[in-house]
């Protein structure tokens, strides 16, 4: 029998397998920020222990720092705590650190493909659940707790149970209008918040093959909000293309000898898996959330279910959920007003993002109700946006274009969403008080994000391309 | 932390809402800290109190309901999903439990849990809402959680459900192991792999 693309990551990286339990599994590279970190070096210093692999580890500064004015010191005393004690730990424990300030700097999902780090065949963690945005190059990547974090710094090993493999295959061509958000979100509404939890999702089919590496990126980013340990995608010419020259790529000869590795991943013809799931991209239309778990998403054409259409056991917590968001069941979306549209996250905040947003504003201006912030993933994405005149752009069309960072994600920094507010948003999570205390999220693709941008209510972006 | 468990006979607080992320059971704003410590005051804080407020407590929220109390949260489908924020582990053994009781766990929650030596049961769907209806009719009814034995049942009724976990992790919580102590004598193992490895 052939083996999955799963199973030749995961064979390569386990050093040993309890019997009954789980494996001890190698971890090629470790991303840190100042959020889930702390703790973990705490421990070791409670402990003794020196880090295992430092060169094996790259910390940046994302979750906790101000989107505008970086340069002065952050004003929010325990945000800036934290963002120091990150630098501490990184020049104490010798750990390369793109904090805030250094080019490279950004949400540690972004970074870490931009720099050729994220490299196909590699196990990679990070104390964050977005982790598995890296396995659009075909690694084995997934988040992990704080004691995890301590243990892959003192080991550069974690002990984890293989999980069950699902594939979830989209065939066909996109609609106009429908991008890689689109398809995730779409997939997440079909099989629920939960319908992936224990297992280790590849993506496969025409049109994940037809999507460009930040558009993978996106769909295994948010692999995670239906519960998968991680998401993953066979490299092709299109990955190795997006790598090649990348500041931390292989060079040289060493380039030639990794392709070829990376041509060997792949799940063979005859491999089997647990679970099997297909979708037609035809079928998929622009799509948003109404509730608040991202499984709780419809096309914009759709309406929010009837109370009729729900199982009776999951009542209550459905109706906790629209209360929450000041909706009606069986409502229509489309026309909804918004107050604030937020473009960012380790979801869309690459530069395709912040093109297809601009090529779509061009010459237009943003609504008088709403807000618009977009936040760049990375100093790089900023740096490449500012080249390109996209700034200019969004100026123009009253946006503002922030300093990256996390941001209104999960507003652990200033950028929040003001109570009651309604936030159509290209980030992942629409968990209530995500964005802020009583802030309301509409989770969407970049463009149906710029279209309500432009209306300043839910609409239907193919009516305006 | 090595903390070791065994049997845990409590009462319990029923969560009956489906799909509990970590955002609320520990809010991001509350990740600043860079201790383990504390969490617990911070615990479901924006379904606890009214706009955040300590001294406006939410009238129909169970862990502001004096009837309900103990060692034991017994929760609706897929518990802790979400961040993989390891706070939200630590606050609820901050808050004083020892034991998760779902029919659904999330992958990095239940691996964070089990880091802290808070035990997550997992049961069907039908002993859930036994234990669901048992503690709303009588809040005052004791669970009894035996690890040993791997089995959760209600004292008053006697109603029994079995539940897995691995025989690894057993014997880590009965003897108040962790995994990174297994890791670091492992060291001569990981070494001789990294040089076949590269």
């Amino acid at each position: 029998m052939g083996k999955t693309l799963f199973d030749k990551i995961w064979d390569r990286h386990v050093v040993k397998t309890i019997a009954g339990g789980p494996s001890v599994l190698y971890i090629d590279k470790h991303f840190i920020h100042e959020v889930t970190s702390p703790q973990a070096f705490k421990g070791l210093q409670q402990r003794g222990l020196k880090v295992f692999r430092p060169g094996q580890v790259v910390a940046t500064a994302d979750h906790n720092v101000p989107t505008l004015n970086q340069h002065l010191p952050i004003k929010e005393e325990l945000s800036r705590i934290q963002v120091e004690q990150l630098k501490k730990n990184c020049a104490e424990f010798g750990i390369e650190l793109y904090g805030l300030g250094h080019p490279y700097q950004g949400i540690v999902h972004v970074i870490g493909p931009e720099l050729g780090i994220t490299q196909p065949g590699m196990t990679i963690v990070c104390g964050d659940s977005h982790t598995s945005t890296h396995g659009a190059f075909g690694t084995i990547a997934f988040g992990i707790g704080t004691s995890e974090v301590e243990m892959v710094l003192a080991t550069q090993c974690l002990m984890h149970t293989k999980p069950k493999l699902m594939r979830i295959t989209v065939d066909g061509e996109l609609n106009k209008g429908v991008v890689s958000k689109d398809i995730i979100l779409y997939i997440i509404a079909q099989i629920s918040a939960s319908g992936a939890t224990g297992y280790a999702v590849e993506y496969a089919g025409s049109a994940i093959r037809n999507l460009s590496m930040e558009a993978r990126m996106t769909i295994c980013n948010m692999s995670i909000e239906m519960g998968a340990r991680c998401g993953m995608i066979a490299p092709d010419e299109t990955a190795f293309a997006y790598i090649k020259d990348k500041e931390f790529a292989p060079q040289g000869d060493a380039w030639g000898k990794a392709v070829n590795t990376w041509r060997t991943l792949y799940s063979d013809a005859d491999a089997v898996f647990d679970k099997e799931l297909h979708i037609s991209a035809e079928n998929i239309e622009p799509m948003i959330t109404y509730g608040t778990n991202p499984g709780m998403g419809i096309g914009i054409t759709g309406h929010v279910p009837a109370l009729g259409e729900i199982d009776e056991r999951e009542k209550p917590s459905f109706e906790k959920s629209l209360l929450y968001m000041g909706l009606t069941p069986g409502e229509n979306i489309k026309g909804k007003k918004v107050d604030y549209v937020f473009i960012g996250s380790c979801t869309n905040s690459r530069i395709e993002d912040l093109r297809m947003v601009a090529a779509f504003v061009k010459g237009k201006k943003k609504a008088g109700n709403v807000e618009v912030w977009v936040v760049p993933g990375s100093k790089q994405v900023e740096k490449q946006a500012i080249e390109e005149g996209i700034n200019k752009v969004f100026e123009d069309a009253g946006f503002v274009l922030r300093q990256p960072g996390c941001s209104a994600c999960l507003g652990m920094n200033e950028d929040k969403i003001p109570a009651g507010k309604y936030c159509i948003s290209t980030s992942n999570r629409n968990f209530e008080g995500r964005q802020g205390p009583n802030a309301r999220t509409l989770l969407a693709s970049p463009l149906t994000a710029a279209a309500a941008a432009i209306t300043g209510e839910v609409t239907d972006v193919r009516e305006l391309i | 932390m090595g903390k070791s468990i065994n049997i845990i006979q409590s009462r319990a607080v029923p969560l009956t809402i489906e799909n509990i992320d970590t955002d609320q059971i520990i809010p991001a704003r509350f990740l600043k800290a860079t201790s383990r410590d504390g969490f617990g005051k911070n615990l479901f804080r924006d379904w606890r109190y009214e706009n955040g407020d300590e001294q406006k407590p939410k009238a129909g929220f169970p862990l502001n309901n004096p009837a309900y109390s103990g060692k034991i949260l017994v929760a609706a489908k897929n518990f802790g999903c979400g961040s993989s924020r390891e706070h939200a582990a630590w606050a609820i053994k901050d808050y004083g439990f020892d034991v998760v009781v779902s029919s659904f766990f999330a992958d990095i929650f239940k691996n964070n849990a089990l880091n802290n030596f808070l035990l997550p049961v997992l049961v069907s769907e039908n002993f859930l809402q036994q234990l669901f209806d048992e503690v709303q009719k009588d809040p005052s009814t004791v669970l009894e959680v035996n690890l040993e034995d791997q089995y959760i049942k209600i004292a008053s009724t006697g109603a029994k459900e079995s539940f897995d976990i691995n025989s690894y992790k057993k014997t880590c919580l009965l003897n108040g192991y962790d995994d990174i102590d297994y890791l670091l004598n492992m060291k001569p193992e990981i070494e001789k792999f990294e040089k076949q490895y590269a």
